[in-house]
């Protein structure tokens, strides 16, 4: 009876699996729903409400809610074009992403995500937080003020590479990365560019040294086709223009 | 009788005139532009007093108080407001001030740079006063359309401009719109 597991989107017939979200059914059906502390290669986390559908006339996140027979979920609306576009603000205005000055700039899924849904200005007063940044770790930087608290580094850490370096600490407006080390410094880690912490960071608080503005403008990643096309830069081969060091 | 030309106004505030290159990168297409508008106060008129105008185009974003009074003035005398670029939209590059306090950026400048002879912090009263931060146009005044780029391009500049002079929806294709 497996054939008969399915849910629409967007009047679509999309499959499923048991088990599975709309999100991972919809990523196995090729289609896209924007997202950014969603990898299909970690357990969801929900946090950056990106991926918002309308199940049965109910907003919800794509990446967490279970796919089920004869759900009607609704992907590429104006209404939740609109909400996408307003969640995308806030992140902009909530931190500093000075694209311009940015090497992630044209590889970056915040700015791609950002583009899709047709962000022209962050449209909020500005917080203008002061984070710092940490350049202490000989191979890798951490910008705080593009962090958006997708917890990507934080899961690949601990799951992936078993070493922990990463946390989210406070509530609220207070919620921020830390390193897991008494000086809070990723030089006193044993974080290593080769980890899978160092590969999945949709912005760029996470970067590696030495590889800055490698690509011209014009050739990178989300330059000339939508991330609804191209991919998510961290499930993509270096090879393709994504950032790992495989 | 031929239609009346619309009236542009544009300027630069906390900007580095890339957005107005940008705009001269239009080439050949000025020339068909020139035939539908006529430029009022501009850096490339150079006329000092701003007139009513139908169109205003802003790049840079608002670091001093002089800023604040050219933003003003632009938005009382023109019918639709622009902000262009990356600074005028979130502050861009001079916004990376934020992150410091005015008197530090002042001090690391003026008392602390390499070089300098006599240091001292300028304070001819000639020189208007910096804000404590720098600020999108958004956040002072009402903005009518954006414009995202550092700079925008020619070709979307030339994009938006014909579509906000033929009066139609506004639609950038997707190589147009970029923030870098």
């Amino acid at each position: 009876m497996s054939a008969d597991r399915s849910f629409t989107l967007d009047g679509r017939r999309v499959p499923f699996q048991d088990g599975q979200t709309i999100m991972a059914a919809a990523l196995a059906a090729g289609v896209y729903i924007p997202h950014l502390c969603f990898n299909p290669e970690f357990a969801p986390h929900g946090s950056c409400r990106v991926c918002l559908v309308k199940v049965n006339g109910r907003v919800q996140a794509a990446c967490t809610t279970p796919a089920a027979v004869g759900q009607a979920v609704q992907n590429e609306t104006g209404e939740l074009r609109e909400i996408r576009r307003g969640i995308l603000q806030m992140l902009f205005v909530e931190g500093n992403h000075v694209c311009p000055a940015c090497e992630k700039s044209g590889a970056c899924q915040l700015q791609a995500v950002a583009y899709y849904v047709g962000m022209l200005a962050p449209h909020y007063t500005h917080f203008y937080p002061r984070r710092p940044v940490d350049a202490s770790h000989p191979e890798a930087v951490i910008d705080f003020n593009r962090c958006i608290l997708c917890e990507l580094c934080v899961r690949a850490s601990r799951d992936v590479d078993g070493k922990n370096i990463f946390a989210v600490q406070g509530r609220g407006i207070q919620a921020h990365l830390v390193v897991n080390t008494p000086s809070g410094k990723l030089g006193a880690t044993d974080f290593s560019v080769t980890d899978k912490a160092a590969q999945v960071c949709p912005t760029g608080a996470i970067l590696t040294k030495h590889r800055g503005y490698e690509i011209p403008i014009g050739q990178r990643l989300y330059d000339r086709k939508p991330i609804s096309v191209v991919g998510d830069v961290a499930t993509l081969a270096e090879s393709k223009g994504g950032r790992r060091h495989e | 009788m031929s239609e009346p030309k619309v009236k542009i106004a544009t300027c630069s505030l906390a900007g580095c005139f890339g957005c107005h290159m940008s705009l001269l990168d239009l080439d050949e297409r000025l020339f068909e532009l020139a035939e539908r508008v006529e430029l009022d106060r501009s850096p490339l008129t150079d006329i000092k007093e701003l007139g009513n105008c139908d169109l205003g185009l802003i790049e840079g974003g608002v670091c001093n108080a002089e800023n604040v009074h050219v933003l003003m003035e632009f938005r009382a005398h023109c019918k639709v407001l622009v902000a262009i670029g990356a600074c005028a939209l979130n502050g861009g590059v001079p916004a990376m001030r934020n992150q410091y306090d005015l008197k530090e950026c002042l001090e690391e400048s003026y008392l602390r740079g390499i070089g300098l002879v006599n240091p001292q912090i300028p304070n001819d009263p000639e020189i208007p006063l910096l804000l404590n931060q720098v600020h999108p146009l958004h956040e002072v005044v009402k903005i009518d359309y954006f414009l995202p780029g550092c700079p925008p391009s020619a070709d979307a500049i030339w994009t938006f401009v014909n579509q906000l002079l033929s009066g139609q929806p506004l639609a950038l294709p997707y190589t147009q719109i970029h923030y870098d």
